[in-house]
């Protein structure tokens, strides 16, 4: 099974650990990740204008490289993930963008959306399986409480990310399952944590995260699961709830397969 | 500012955001689930009801503007499709997009700087307030 990669920028600095542990994982999976030889950062956020164009041309690279290897492109990062797919869903769907995207590029074949975009939970679901996971699970997580947390990235906008319900997801509780933890499942769990706003206005990073960090602490969790850097400072660091771990994902997969 | 350049902005802030404000029936539904309600002086389905009313000055001028997440709630949650948070980003871009109007400058950021701070949240800042 092989996939081209985008790690993006914050993996290769402060959240060194989400893909770590990513790699390791894949390696007792037998995936084969493959990091895009080039890539540029995403720009953290999808830019909705319509007249925007110059801030997507960097996912429009990485999607076009990933077709020109004949992969699938599997991101990790939420906030990548929902860039890429959001863009690509533009080459796809709207001529305009599509024309003056690639206008600019000048590529030898010109992108209008071919690549499939996997988050890295979906190539686990729909490629590896949950069951074949568990099947490769040595050292289950029995007795933990972990509650998902899927912020705004990972869902919205549903139609685009079209990764799960994104009212009543369940595709982070089947993964607690699959390495053998308990999910816990609570209000907040797809509400925002403040995001960049941490900079502008820490007040309201904090209300959020905190709101967050408490409803899944009144459910019994001890530990709360992330695929975003910046969900997991936001709750760390703003949140601050005693007796509430923030982890990224893939940190308690590579423990479960014993390659932490 | 002249009648024609407003009219003007406010092409532009159709165009760009590709909202059509007539769809809604200001249900309320966008600023009920708005994480960032309590921060802002105007709400997400205010800002659908002032851009059709053309009151875009106001709009541009209010530190509203600053306060949304993009969390994309009010998109995913409308029942009409009309999707606040495009109008907001038009908005914001119409702002920020004149010479010299950057809400966030970078020597404004090392002061903002912690040991943690993951360089998306930099570079996503970047995004929503500065060209
Ligand atoms: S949710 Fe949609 S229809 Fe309801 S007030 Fe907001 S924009 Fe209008
Ligand atoms: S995208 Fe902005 S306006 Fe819409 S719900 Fe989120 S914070 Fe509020």
């Amino acid at each position: 099974m092989k996939f081209s990669y985008y790690p993006g920028c914050t993996l290769k600095t402060k959240a060194k650990d989400l893909d770590r542990y990513a790699r390791a994982a894949c390696e007792a999976l037998g995936v084969d990740l493959a990091e895009l030889p080039e890539w540029q950062c995403c720009g953290a956020v999808y830019t909705m204008a319509k007249d925007e164009i110059a801030s997507k041309l960097s996912s429009v690279r990485a999607l076009a490289s990933a077709r020109d290897l004949g992969t699938d492109l599997v991101t990790l990062c939420s906030a990548c993930h929902n860039v890429i797919k959001q863009v690509n869903n533009d080459m796809r769907t709207n001529a305009d963008i599509a024309l003056r995207a690639n206008n600019y590029l000048k590529l030898d074949t010109p992108y209008t959306g071919e690549t499939n975009v996997l988050h890295f939970l979906e190539m686990l679901r729909d490629r590896v399986g949950f069951d074949a996971l568990k099947a490769k699970v040595t050292n289950p997580l029995t007795g933990r409480k972990i509650g998902a947390y899927y912020g705004c990235l990972l869902l919205r906008p549903s139609k685009v990310m079209a990764m799960d319900d994104a009212e009543n997801p369940t595709i982070i509780e089947d993964f607690i399952r699959a390495i053998g933890a308990t999910p816990v499942v609570y209000g907040m769990r797809n509400e925002c944590c403040g995001g960049y706003v941490t900079l502008e206005n820490k007040g309201s990073a904090k209300k959020r995260s905190s709101a967050v960090l408490e409803s899944a602490k009144s459910k019994g969790a001890d530990t709360v699961v992330t695929a975003c850097p910046l969900c997991l400072y936001n709750l760390k660091k703003n949140g601050g709830t005693d007796g509430v771990d923030v982890v990224y994902f893939t940190e308690l997969l590579a423990e479960a397969l014993g390659v932490k | 500012m002249s009648h024609d350049k407003k009219q003007a902005q406010l092409d532009e802030i159709l165009a760009a955001s590709g909202v059509d404000v007539r769809k809604c029936m200001r249900c309320g539904k966008c600023t009920a689930t708005c994480p960032a309600f309590d921060e802002m002086e105007y709400h997400p389905h205010q800002f659908v009801y002032m851009v059709e009313k053309g009151q875009i000055d106001k709009l541009a001028a209010s530190p509203s503007i600053w306060q949304c997440l993009s969390c994309f709630a009010c998109m995913e949650r409308c029942p009409r499709q009309v999707e606040p948070a495009k109008l907001i980003e038009a908005v914001r871009l119409s702002v920020i997009r004149a010479k010299g109007a950057n809400h966030l400058k970078p020597e404004e950021i090392p002061a903002l700087l912690d040991a943690d701070l993951p360089q998306q949240a930099i570079t996503s800042a970047f995004r929503k307030y500065s060209k």
